[in-house]
């Protein structure tokens, strides 16, 4: 295992759109209308720079192996390149030891590694798990499958009509009887930025743990699991695929001794300590819960990946995000027919933006902005229970990145006003 | 929006007529059947209401939220299955359903304004917009009601 002490720094570059850009050679490209790419669909994934794809070409061209089981060189250097992805992980995000960094597919698999290792193994029927109404599908399921099978409850912070959270109803629903608080930092809807630090205060209090869906906060603002919330949080999910790193490679992280009284999720090679015919032992966190090959040139990218945000510096992203946000949240607001959703100010929310277009569908809208080359995301984002607060089937959402210009922005901004031109908006 | 070809095989001029003034929109009839068709992925929702006297649709009404395209395949299916009878009507189905397919109009009579609907097979997340009126049609007259959702599943 790596340790967070043997990692290589990382130098600090100035942030340089110009430069960042160049590290994207897909922006360059058309789409089938003839059009100039303008990506704004990065909340659903975001494309990867050069560095990111080379990183997983040098993995599979000079050093695959199978990792954990062999002792030629090319399986000894497999281990250490994928242990030392594991620690920068660990970095990214502030925690203690590499340890507690377990690779999974995407935020939904850790997610749903929480429910079965941890909660079926703690709650008892009655127990309440609290999630909130803004909340990925993928935070929600989980815990509705809960509910059927062990009999927990299932409580609701509820939102309120500016996207943002009750959180005067949360202090009340959060009880003795809460064993586990699973929300979001960032709702990929609305892109409302949820304030932790009241939900953590009120969870700790009551004894509860506390697991963060950051599959919209750590791509995007620094993350540091020691003070997020100001308290710290227990569990942290999160996906690569949002952040820069290929698909498929996503990551749990949970304090140590939490991981150490969880069950594992899945059995199989590489999770074990002695099999026999009748039992078997579990080998230690985080080995225990990667049953299985892992995908470790996926991991391995990621650890490229975080290498490059942490060259650019997470505030500086944060920041530049801001910028790009403030700037749309005020081009878009000029648009003849634009409905906004969500809180009006950059600073309680991250680069994403939810709108509408007076009498013209999303599924259209997003239709029409294509032959522009203007790339946006339309229907339900996976968040049914925000689209049925808000009473719309769907909504058209824009979401910005670390490349995002305010040129592109502008591109979006005449592409929705030629929208309405073509479907006879009034106003 | 003359510089993109691509856009004027989706949105012909009929189309957006039948978006703008959809027929058989919401009136009010007698039916002896009906059905919901949606498509959750994108919110289209529709209803089909129809009114048969001796196996002709005398009457038939269509309602719900969608997209362009969903609305004006909606109100251009209505107006082809009026005064039909139910055989000419599934086989109007099964002839759009081919045309979603091979982007060809077929050849027969009542299709002219549905016809403009055959460049939505360059559109693959589109066809199932377009086809969701036809669906629920069928469903309608199949066994007098129901409905049908062509959900897959999504991000
Ligand atoms: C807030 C949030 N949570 C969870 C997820 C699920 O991520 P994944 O599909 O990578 O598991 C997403 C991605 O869409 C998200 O935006």
């Amino acid at each position: 295992m790596t340790s967070l002490a043997d990692l290589p720094a990382v130098e600090r570059l100035p942030y340089d759109i110009a430069r960042i850009r160049r590290d994207f050679p897909i922006l360059k490209r058309e789409v089938s209308s003839g059009a100039r790419l303008v990506y704004l669909d990065n909340a659903a994934t975001s494309q990867r720079p050069v560095q990111v794809l080379a990183e997983i070409t040098r993995f599979y061209r000079d050093h695959n192996a199978n990792i954990h089981r062999g002792v030629h060189t090319l399986s000894v250097e497999a281990t250490e390149l994928y242990e030392q992805a594991r620690a920068k992980v660990a970095r990214f995000i502030g925690a203690a030891d590499p340890r507690e960094i377990i690779f999974t597919h995407n935020t939904t698999e850790s997610i749903n590694l929480v429910a079965h290792g941890w909660a079926r193994k703690h709650l008892q029927p009655g127990d309440e798990v609290v999630i909130s109404e803004i909340e990925h599908h993928s935070n929600i399921v989980p815990w509705q499958m809960l509910r059927d099978e062990r009999g927990i409850t299932l409580k609701y912070i509820p939102m309120l009509p500016d996207g943002t959270l009750d959180l005067d109803a949360a202090r009340s629903i959060i009880t003795d009887r809460t064993r586990l608080v699973s929300i979001t930092a960032m709702s990929n809807a609305l892109g409302t930025i949820v304030p932790l630090d009241v939900i953590v205060a009120r969870a700790r209090a009551v004894g509860a743990l506390v697991l963060v869906d950051g599959a919209q906060s750590v791509p995007h603002m620094p993350v540091d699991v020691q003070t997020l919330g100001s308290l710290g949080v227990d569990f942290l999910a999160f996906s690569g695929h949002k952040m820069l790193a290929p698909f498929g490679i996503g990551i749990l992280w949970g304090r140590l001794p939490v991981l150490e009284s969880m069950d594992p999720f899945m059995g199989g090679g590489d999770m074990i300590l002695t099999v026999s015919m009748e039992r078997s032992t579990w080998a230690d966190v985080p080995a225990k819960f990667e049953a299985g090959t892992p995908n470790v040139g996926d991991a391995i990218a990621l650890g490229a990946a975080v290498d490059y945000l942490s060259a650019l510096g997470m505030d500086a992203v944060r920041r530049h995000e801001r910028e790009i946000t403030d700037y749309a949240l005020r081009r878009l607001a000029d648009v003849p027919g634009v409905t906004i959703f969500g809180v009006p100010d950059a600073e309680r929310r991250g680069g994403v933006i939810s709108f509408e277009l007076d009498g013209v569908h999303p599924h259209d809208i997003g239709q029409v902005l294509d032959t522009k080359g203007v790339a946006i995301r339309t229907g339900h984002h996976c968040a049914q229970p925000v689209m049925l607060a808000l009473n719309v089937p769907a909504t058209a959402r824009a979401s910005f990145y670390i490349y995002n210009t305010t040129d592109e922005v502008d591109a979006l901004a005449s592409g929705l006003e030629e929208v309405g031109r073509f479907f006879g908006v009034r106003k | 929006m003359a510089e993109s070809g691509l856009m004027e095989d989706l949105y012909r001029e009929i189309i957006l007529d039948h978006y703008r003034q959809p027929r058989n929109h919401g009136t009010a009839i007698e039916p002896t059947c009906s059905a919901d068709g949606a498509n959750p992925l994108c919110g289209d929702q529709v209803r089909v209401d129809v009114a048969l006297v001796d196996g002709v649709v005398e009457a038939i009404s269509f309602s719900g939220q969608g997209c362009s395209i969903s609305q004006a395949s909606a109100s251009m299916m209505t107006e082809y299955v009026k005064g039909r009878d139910t055989a000419a009507a599934l086989q109007g189905d099964e002839a759009f359903q081919q045309m979603m397919l091979t982007g060809e109009a077929p050849d027969i009579d009542g299709f002219d304004d549905i016809a403009a609907l055959a460049g939505v097979a360059k559109f693959p997340a589109r066809v199932k917009c377009a086809s969701l009126a036809w669906k629920t049609l069928a469903q309608a007259l199949a066994d007098g009601g129901g409905s049908v959702t062509t959900d897959d599943g999504s991000r």
